[in-house]
């Protein structure tokens, strides 16, 4: 089973640690990240540029609308995500937990919509 | 022979529900399949039983036939969908259920309930859909019921329902008995659902005790399975015990006409002397066993009040040591208003108003009714009857429940200003 697990931290805290903190925290989601590569968990992940670098995209009446932003009004912002197997939502919680960014942060844990599900929907 | 067909089904279905709905889950993968099965299984015995008479184990009768129920529904899927690897790949996965020998010998799998309720009480799940899972599933309960005891409209509470099974189905929460780094925390969230169904039928009023009481009895009924199921988890004992207790004084706590009696002005003689009994034992066991909890040390503190012969007798020392310790374990406001108030009683009502006003410091309590009602009655003891009265006063504006409000009221016609005054008692 997929799930994908949505990484929300505080741009703004991110950007006050230092060096040596930020250089932690990526040795700490490599490592987590190797692990689950070693017994197949891990389907893709990354971190996202920020939030000022994101575009939204609407269509009405057949127009575009690309406009900056969104700009949310929330004190967390999508940082990034994993795409893992786990075999329920026990283990996918479990392996969030792990996510560093979950220390400070919040990680929505969210499962795909399975091909035969999709099928009979 | 009719009369004794369906009081055995209704017997049966209030004791065999969960654990027959648990294996059939188990075997299904789905809540929706298992008690659509066991649905046709309960209208099959109907006639069944009515005609040759109930069977010599009418739980295992109702699991077989469920469970050939649920082969059938897999099957017509299977062939409506028209996919012939799959029907043998479930057809094979089934089959060790598939065709017991007899009615009278399908193999019970006690850890099916355990899986279940932990199912239903997983925390990604709000705790009203924990609630109300659980009742419908263990406690069989249909939605209709439930819907009447907690109060809600019927379609809300089908729709939490649904989406609580479609959230076990999708994001595929385990139906499983949890690994032991998380077995406590899982278990502490089962003993909190379970309590909290006790109390909604505690706390019902008189009006509407009817349907309620039976909350409070299905979570014993509850909290005695998670006791056999998981037989040395202090805490599990601790609770049951704790539910007893309070619940043998059922019939004492609201009079004819609906008024709430406080412990100390109830009739003893109306508790009820076997749940006490019950609930004396099993908190002496679980406290032996030197793993002290919450649960625990509240059941024992109810157990000091059921085995007071009046309320005189009270052991209130031991009672203000047992809320010390509580206090120290897990503190919350009810157990700090609760330690004040005995403190009260074992030390005089100056100091336990001084701990009172403590514990709302800062007004972190002016919205708490019982933080009101608390320290009006110790200011009602102390003869400070004007001040008593503005307390009793914001407790009723913050009382949702009628009980309690009629008691307000009437203590606050005792502190009122004027001739007709009455003294204080105590």
């Amino acid at each position: 089973m997929k799930y994908m697990l949505l990484i929300y931290h505080d741009e703004q805290g991110w950007n006050t640690i230092t060096e040596a903190e930020r250089q932690q925290i990526y040795l700490e989601y490599r490592n987590l990240r190797g692990e689950l590569e070693s017994r197949g968990q891990f389907l893709s992940g990354s971190e996202l540029q920020p939030i000022t670098t994101a575009t939204t995209v609407r269509v009405r009446d057949g127009k575009e609308l690309v406009t900056d932003g969104p700009f949310a009004e929330t004190h967390e912002q999508l940082g990034g995500y994993f795409l893992i197997e786990a075999k329920d939502l026990d283990e996918a919680t479990s392996i969030a937990s792990r996510i560093p960014s979950a220390r400070t942060g919040t990680i929505e844990v969210r499962p795909l919509v399975e091909q035969a599900a999709e099928a009979t929907a | 022979m009719l009369e004794g067909a369906s009081d055995t089904l209704e017997q049966v279905f209030r004791e065999e529900y969960g654990r027959i709905i648990a294996t059939l889950i188990r075997h299904s993968g789905s809540f929706d399949l298992a008690e659509e099965a066991l649905h046709e299984a309960f209208v099959a015995a109907a006639s069944s039983w009515e005609r040759d008479g109930p069977p010599r184990n009418p739980g295992a009768w109702l699991t077989t036939v469920a469970q050939r129920k649920l082969l059938d529904a897999y099957r017509r899927d299977k062939t409506r969908a028209d996919k012939q690897s799959e029907i043998e790949y479930e057809t094979a996965r089934l089959q060790p259920f598939a065709e017991p020998a007899s009615l009278e010998e399908t193999v019970e799998y006690p850890d099916d309930r355990l899986r279940l309720i932990f199912t239903c009480c997983h925390p990604s799940l709000s705790r009203d859909a924990q609630v109300a899972l659980t009742l419908r599933t263990l406690g069989g309960l249909t939605t209709t019921e439930i819907a009447h005891a907690f109060l809600r409209p019927e379609t809300t509470l089908a729709q939490r329902l649904v989406r609580a099974k479609q959230k076990i189905r999708l994001a595929r929460i385990p139906y499983e008995i949890p690994a032991l780094e998380r077995l406590q925390d899982r278990l502490a969230a089962v003993q909190a659902v379970i309590y909290l169904i006790f109390n909604e039928g505690y706390a019902a009023s008189a009006g509407e005790s009817l349907v309620r009481n039976d909350l409070s009895a299905e979570a014993i009924r509850v909290g005695r399975v998670l006791c056999q199921l998981l037989p040395t988890e202090t805490e599990n004992i601790g609770l049951l015990a704790l539910m007893l207790l309070q619940d043998s004084r059922r019939k004492a706590r609201v009079n004819d006409r609906g008024e709430l009696i406080t412990l100390e002005e109830q009739d003893r003689s109306l508790w009820d002397r076997a749940e006490i009994e019950e609930g004396v034992r099993l908190v002496e066991t679980a406290l032996s066993l030197g793993r002290v909890g919450k649960y625990q040390l509240q059941a024992a503190i109810a157990a000091v009040h059921c085995e007071a012969a009046t309320a005189a007798d009270t052991d209130w020392r031991q009672i203000v040591a047992l809320y010390r310790e509580l206090l120290r374990l897990s503190s919350s406001p009810v157990v700090a208003l609760n330690h004040a108030a005995a403190v009260a009683m074992a030390e005089g009502c100056e100091r336990g108003l001084e701990l009172i006003e403590d514990a709302g410091a800062g007004g972190k309590l002016d919205e708490y009714y019982l933080f009101h009602a608390a320290r009006a009655d110790l200011l009602r003891r102390l003869g400070r009857l004007d001040e008593a009265h503005g307390a009793y006063e914001r407790a009723l504006a913050l009382s949702t429940n009628r009980v309690e409000q009629n008691y307000i009221r009437r203590r606050l016609a005792e502190t009122k200003s004027g001739p007709n005054r009455s003294k204080s008692s105590r």
